[in-house]
């Protein structure tokens, strides 16, 4: 303990009980460990006489008082004043304005169980306004594509540019990688399997179908979800914490023919090429990997492909992706439209963003499957 | 420290101040050889012209801008070791729109600098943080809001009783009535000059508004041509002959202003 410690001695007198502050009384003080243990023991120790009404309180010593440590010695004396306190007139002032601050805190309202069960139904009804708005973008953006096809030369086509730039280069990097190494992983898992059977050709059928009609749509729809989906979100999202949106408003611009549509156009023009892509990048690495494991050549693969895999297989995919392109976009932007103004709000946005266009995507994927199930098989 | 010990009444001592900022690489001087010494119990208002580096000069006191070559001090110690742990008890500070944090309520908001000390207990704790909350002419029905459901005014008040929650010895504002309507920018500075005067506190404030600084200031210091070209009373500034204090000060909405000195005589 050193100087500024707070420090506190009591000793009975004849009066009554006598106490003697001295130290730093302030909050940086008296929240040292070491410090504020033992301060706590001796105020639990003070016997009650010096606590109330016969108690005497000399704060004179004190070095340094703040209203944490003004605080400390109300509550310690129990909210009201002891029968002589004997201070400063600036620690008085203190004090006084402790004593007059001093409440009950408010309570938190706690939910009852009426109301618990009544948030139930809020639920309900906010899934009910989720798939509302969501209807409402899809409408606006069927008008929206009417009004460009009336008007193509007055189109937002350099938003249109400017996103299928961001959305679909900027990500070809990242799908081959995971592509590749998928046909690789894909491959060598295959070979183990078929060789026991001695249908080592099959290689070529069960990793064309599997990767251009099902793997190849889905992760790359999945990463673009993760990547493009949330910065969708997040800019549409800052935009309104930002009051951009209002501006906008303001000055008359559509907001769903100038932020919506031209994501959505983007994500249906670029999802396709990015799913070709990372295609190309995992039927490589099946490639390589099957020459490696099973000795297949390249050459033989690649010319036994387009007649063991129907083309339609190819369409299938293609029209998968779209889909999900704008899936992805219409959760994207719908999201970041709720955003309220405050950085909380973005976040969670983002967030429910991605996991309902992931979701969205592996649920549209299981429909398309079903529907069909037909086609190129 | 090789700078001549300041006094033990100076509470920021900047010496021989240049900041200089590399921009697309081209050197933009912002402070060219600035001194200003503040004193304890002062309520000085730095004002200058957009771009005279008053915000660039209330990072440095507060050490989140490193002086390219000079010495801030503040309190006695340099300013870059004023964000060590335990800022809040040395320094308080309002930043224009609040700062406060989104996702905590009003009293985790005022409370945090204290919980983060992590020994207090919890009900001293909300005590003293309820007590503040008052103590900026709050009530306590709005502790449990969040600040996305404040008015702006609302807003920097809890930010104000957040700065304050350590009892700094020096409390920074900047543009402390940007943003708020007369009525609440007339409650903040009767507010600022009570907490003033009641805590002994050494006020530096940024502002652009006449009826702020003639209502608050005890000292007035005047930033221009990357200088302090003037510091002092009011009354003293107001006649120093400079372009910038003819054009800021007895422009036409400085002669309205100007009213006002004659109901507050400078003093606090």
């Amino acid at each position: 303990m050193d100087e500024s410690s707070p420090r506190l001695q009591s000793q009975s007198s004849p009066t009554g009980w006598q106490v003697t502050l001295s130290g730093s009384w302030a909050a940086a003080d008296l929240a040292r460990s070491a410090v504020w243990s033992g301060l706590q023991r001796s105020i639990d120790a003070l016997v009650p006489q010096a606590r109330g009404a016969k108690g005497s309180w000399d704060l004179r010593a004190i070095d340094r008082l703040d209203h944490t440590g003004a605080q400390l010695l109300w509550n310690a004396w129990g909210r009201r004043w002891p029968a002589q306190v004997q201070a400063s007139p600036a620690q008085r002032a203190m004090l006084d304005r402790v004593a007059r601050f001093s409440v009950a805190p408010p309570q938190e309202q706690s939910l009852s169980a009426l109301q618990r069960f009544l948030r139930l139904g809020e639920l309900v009804y906010k899934v009910v306004d989720h798939g509302r708005d969501l209807l409402r973008l899809i409408g606006q953006l069927l008008l929206d594509i009417v009004r460009l096809l009336r008007a193509p030369r007055d189109g937002p086509w350099r938003d249109v540019s400017g996103q299928l730039y961001r959305i679909g280069a900027t990500a070809l990097p990242i799908t081959a990688l995971v592509g590749f190494l998928i046909g690789v992983v894909l491959a060598y898992l295959m070979s183990q399997q078929l060789r026991k059977f001695g249908a080592d050709a099959f290689i070529v059928d069960v990793l064309g179908i599997a990767l251009i009609r099902e793997l190849a749509p889905v992760l790359a729809a999945i990463l673009i979800a993760g990547r493009s989906g949330s910065s969708i979100t997040a800019q549409i999202g800052v935009m309104r914490v930002t009051e951009e949106l209002d501006a906008m408003r303001v000055m008359g611009i559509a907001q769903g023919y100038r932020l919506v549509m031209p994501r959505a156009i983007a994500m249906a023009i670029a999802m396709p090429l990015i799913t070709v892509w990372t295609t190309l990048a995992a039927l490589l690495g099946g490639i390589l990997a099957a020459d490696l494991s099973m000795g297949i050549s390249p050459a033989y693969f690649i010319t036994a492909l387009p007649p063991t895999v129907d083309v339609a297989n190819l369409t299938l995919a293609m029209c998968k992706a779209m889909v999900f392109g704008v899936l992805i976009a219409l959760v994207g932007c719908h999201y970041g439209l709720r955003v309220k103004p405050n950085t909380e709000s973005l976040g969670e946005g983002t967030t429910a963003s991605v996991v309902t266009s992931i979701t969205g995507v592996i649920l549209v994927d299981a429909l398309f499957a079903v529907l069909f199930k037909d086609v190129g098989i | 420290m090789t700078a001549p010990v300041a006094p033990a009444s100076i509470v920021v001592d900047i010496r021989n101040l240049w900041s200089i900022f590399r921009v697309a690489g081209r050197d933009i001087v912002v402070h060219e050889d600035l001194n200003l010494q503040i004193e304890r119990g002062e309520l000085v208002s730095l004002v200058g012209g957009s771009g005279s580096g008053k915000t660039v000069m209330l990072r440095s006191i507060l050490g989140l801008e490193t002086p390219t070559r000079g010495s801030v001090s503040v309190l006695g110690r340099p300013a870059a070791q004023l964000s060590d742990a335990g800022a809040a008890s040395r320094v308080g500070m309002l930043f224009q729109h609040g700062a406060l944090f989104s996702a905590f309520s009003v009293l985790d908001n005022i409370a945090f600098p204290l919980r983060e000390l992590r020994q207090l207990p919890d009900g001293l704790i909300r005590d003293a943080a309820l007590v503040k909350l008052q103590m900026v002419g709050l009530d306590v029905i709005h502790a449990h809001k969040m600040p996305s459901d404040l008015s702006g005014g609302m807003i920097k008040r809890v930010a104000l009783a957040r700065a304050l929650i350590m009892d700094p010895p020096l409390l920074l504002l900047d543009e402390p009535t940007a943003g708020l309507d007369p009525d609440s920018a007339d409650a903040f500075c009767a507010l600022i000059r009570s907490l003033h005067r009641e805590l002994g506190l050494t006020v530096v404030m940024v502002t652009h508004d006449l009826d702020t600084l003639y209502e608050l200031s005890t000292r007035v210091a005047v930033l221009a041509d990357k200088h302090v070209i003037v510091h002092g009373m009011p009354k003293d500034v107001i006649a120093f002959p400079h372009p910038f204090i003819h054009d800021f000060f007895l422009g036409q909405r400085g002669q309205r202003a100007m009213e006002l000195l004659r109901e507050y005589p400078f003093a606090v």
